[in-house]
Formats: C-alpha cells, structure tokens, sequence
C-alpha cells in the first residue's frame, strides 16, 4: 500500500482517457440521440397533423359526395326531360312526316288514276269509233270523226 | 486453523501485494540474500517487504495494466457505439451504451449549472471506467493470479484497481487539478477571496479562513479517492477472508459458500454504488468550482 509512480501513470491514463471520451465518444453518441429524438418529435407531429388532415379529407369527402349526389340528381333529371322532348319531337317530326308521305302518296295516286283516265279515254274512242263502224256497217272516214270522238271521250 | 502452506496470514498478504516493478536502493539485501548494486536496481519486488523499500519510484504493473486494460475497455466499446450511433433504432449494445450516456448526462444536467464541455465526458469516462475497475472485484479473486503463475510464473497479482489507492488517488488528484484550473479560470481573484474570507467576512480571520479553507479544500480529493478504495479495498478484504475459510476445513465449506454468495450481491450494490458516488463528486466538485458568488 505504498504511494509510488501509479499515481501519476494513473493520472496520465485518466487523462488520456478522458481526452478520448471528450473527442470521440461523447459527440457523436450525443449528436445521434439528439438527433433521434428530434426524428421522433418530428415524426409525432406529422402523425398528430395527418390524423389532422385525415378528419379534414373525411370531411371533404363527405361534402364532395353530396354535392355528387345532387348533380347527379340533375343530371337525371335534365336527361329525363330531355328525353321527354326528344320523344315529343320524335312524334312531332313522324305526325310530319307521316302527313308528308300520305300526300306524296295521294298525289301518286291521282296522277295515276289521271293516267289510266288518259288510257281509258283513248281506249274508249277506238272502242267507240269501232263500234259505230259496225253499227254503220261503213268505213268511217277515221280521219273526219276522230276528232269528234276523241271531244266525246274528253267529256267522259 | 489452515494446516499446509501457506499460512492464513500469509495467503491474505499475498493477496494484497500488488506485483511491483521499482528501484531498490543500493545495499539492500533481497529477499534470496543478494545485495543490490551501487546504482541499485530495476526490478520485479519480491514481496511486500522490498515493494515498501522501493519507496516512490515503483509502479504497481498489475494496478496499471489492469486499471489501462479497462479504459481501454471502455474507450473501444464507447467509440464502435459512437461509430453506429445513428439517429435509427437503436438496438442491443447501442441501446445499453446509450442508456449509460444518458443518464450520466442527465445526472450532469441535475448537478452541474456551469456551461462546460469537458464535464459530461469526463463524468461518464470516470462513472464507467470505475464501475468496470470495481467489477473486477467479483472475479474469483484466487482465479486470475493463479493462472498467471502456473502460466507465467507471475507471483503477485491485483486485479482491482481500485483497491489501491495509488489508482483512485491518482483520479482523485486528476479531479482536485481539474478543480483548482477552473477555480481560477472562473472566479480569477476570487478564489483567493473565497479561500481567505470566508466563513468570517473580516481581514484579522484572514490566517484562520485560509487554514479552514484549504484544508477543506484538500479534504476533497482525499475523500473522494480514499472513500472509493477504503469501500473497494474492504469488500476485497472480506472476499480474501471468505477465501481462506474455504481452507479452514470441510466443516467450512458451506457456510464459507453461503458467505461468499452473501458478500457478492452485496457488493453488487456497493460496486455500482461507489462509481455513482465518485462521479457525482466529481461533477459537484466541478460545480462548486464554476459558481461564482
């Protein structure tokens, strides 16, 4: 139990030690866990905000979906009035159509009807010049009476 | 009691000889009945005896190499934490290692109000440093010494450290320099004023203040370095006696073993225990000399 040179070689060493701790040790161990608990603040907060933001879009959403709800409800209903009057122009432009396609056809069937008259006519003056010419038994001069028959047969 | 050689008494002063390398002085007669030189001589003492003679120029090789052994312990695992340390999860190792930091920086935040950067190092370098020394105490204490001899024919061996007091003087006075460089650095003046007027405020106490004062002054390093080895070097004590009570005989061994197993959760307390006491003496010391009044 003497007092000799370890004295001073331990205080060498501790200093040495010491010396190294303060360099090498303390900063970067204290910087990582200052830094870490800042991370994990930091990383609090933005779980505090999103869960912030979260209720904010929920609340969003909510409104959106109304608001969605009734433009759809308009869109309908513009769509089904819409329809409503495609259906009634529909019917407007057949009644139209349909009156224009019934007279189309009663003007073909007047001109028809006019041109089976014209034939008829003409038939009925040969049929009558015929006729006459068997009654008189004589040559009828066609050239003469044609003219007569074919003024009856107009009047037919 | 113990029959074969050794002795009781001698076994339990073996065990307190730390293996010492030193000068002895010219004409000193050794231990196998040589004389020393002239210039006398270098070298291993053979028991306490010529360890004593050596006086101051001797080093306890064992005290040192163990006591450097651990700080370099503590410095290789502190630093590959510190090469790790990232601001991620922290996982084995890395997360004693930081618990250890962080109390003692919290201890030092309680304690020391001065702003200074070698504190918090210096505190953690003393905390863990003395822990691990006092650890060496719960080694088998027959373990070591006898595998160095039977190994390297090495016949004295301490391996706590901080059972001499040679080691936590040596911290201690480390400490009481610490203290003085910053007394003066902080207070200038008045720390000569503090040491001389105080506790009585009048010029004709000045001779009375200064004596009260340094001796108050001095106690300091003293406690601190003799209060860690008188409770190391006692546990130590007690080990080396459960020790020899294992030799007293079969009878012996039971109680001897219940002992042994006592005494060391105790010290599990007491080790722990004194390396906190000696750290945050060191701060409060620390502290003490950064207030200015």
């Amino acid at each position: 139990m003497n007092i000799n040179l370890t004295l001073i070689g331990q205080m060498v060493a501790f200093v040495c030690f010491v010396m190294f701790c303060m360099k090498y040790v303390w900063p970067p161990i204290l910087a990582a866990m200052a830094e870490r608990e800042k991370k994990i603040a930091d990383g609090l907060a933005a779980a505090d905000r999103a869960s912030h933001d979260l209720e904010l879009a929920q609340e969003k959403a909510v409104e959106r979906l109304k608001d969605a709800k009734h433009e759809a409800a308009a869109i309908v209903d513009a769509a089904n009035k819409r329809g409503v009057q495609l259906v009634e122009e529909a019917k407007q432009a057949a009644i139209v159509e349909a009156g224009r396609v019934k007279a189309a056809a009663h003007a073909e069937i007047e001109q028809e009807s006019n041109r089976a008259k014209e034939l008829l006519r003409g038939q009925v003056a040969a049929l009558a010049l015929a006729g006459a010419e068997k009654v008189l038994g004589a040559q009828i001069d066609t050239a003469a009476h044609t003219e007569l028959v074919e003024k009856l047969a107009a009047e037919l | 009691m113990a029959g074969s050689t050794p002795t009781v008494s001698e076994y339990i002063t073996h065990h307190l000889t730390n293996l010492t390398f030193g000068k002895l002085p010219s004409g000193f007669e050794r231990a196998d009945g040589t004389f020393v030189g002239a210039d006398g001589a270098w070298v291993f003492a053979d028991g306490g005896y010529e360890a004593s003679a050596m006086g101051f120029y001797a080093i306890h090789v064992d005290s040192m190499l163990w006591s450097i052994g651990l700080g370099i312990v503590f410095c290789w695992i502190f630093r590959s934490v510190a090469k790790k340390a990232e601001s991620g999860v922290p996982s084995g190792l890395v997360n004693g290692v930081e618990m250890v930091v962080e109390f003692v920086d919290n201890t030092v935040r309680d304690t020391f109000h001065g702003h200074n950067k070698l504190v918090a190092p210096l505190a953690l370098t003393v905390f863990v440093w003395v822990l691990l020394m006092n650890l060496m105490d719960l080694v088998p204490i027959d373990l070591v010494p006898k595998i160095l001899e039977w190994t390297l024919g090495v016949h004295f061996q301490k391996i706590v450290p901080s059972t001499d007091p040679n080691i936590t003087l040596g911290m201690a006075v480390g400490v009481f320099i610490l203290m003085l460089y910053y007394s003066i650095k902080v207070k200038g003046f008045g720390f000569v004023k503090e040491l001389s007027m105080t506790p009585f405020n009048h010029w004709a106490f000045i001779p009375v203040n200064l004596f009260m004062e340094i001796v108050g002054l001095l106690a300091k390093p003293f406690s601190l370095g003799l209060r860690l080895f008188g409770n190391l070097y006692a546990g130590e004590m007690i080990f080396i006696l459960i020790a020899a009570l294992f030799s007293a005989g079969a009878l012996w061994m039971v109680p001897a073993g219940l002992l042994q197993v006592a005494w060391g959760i105790f010290h599990l307390l007491v080790i722990p225990l004194q390396a906190f006491i000696f750290m945050v003496l060191t701060i409060v010391y620390l502290s003490m000399a950064h207030e200015d009044h």
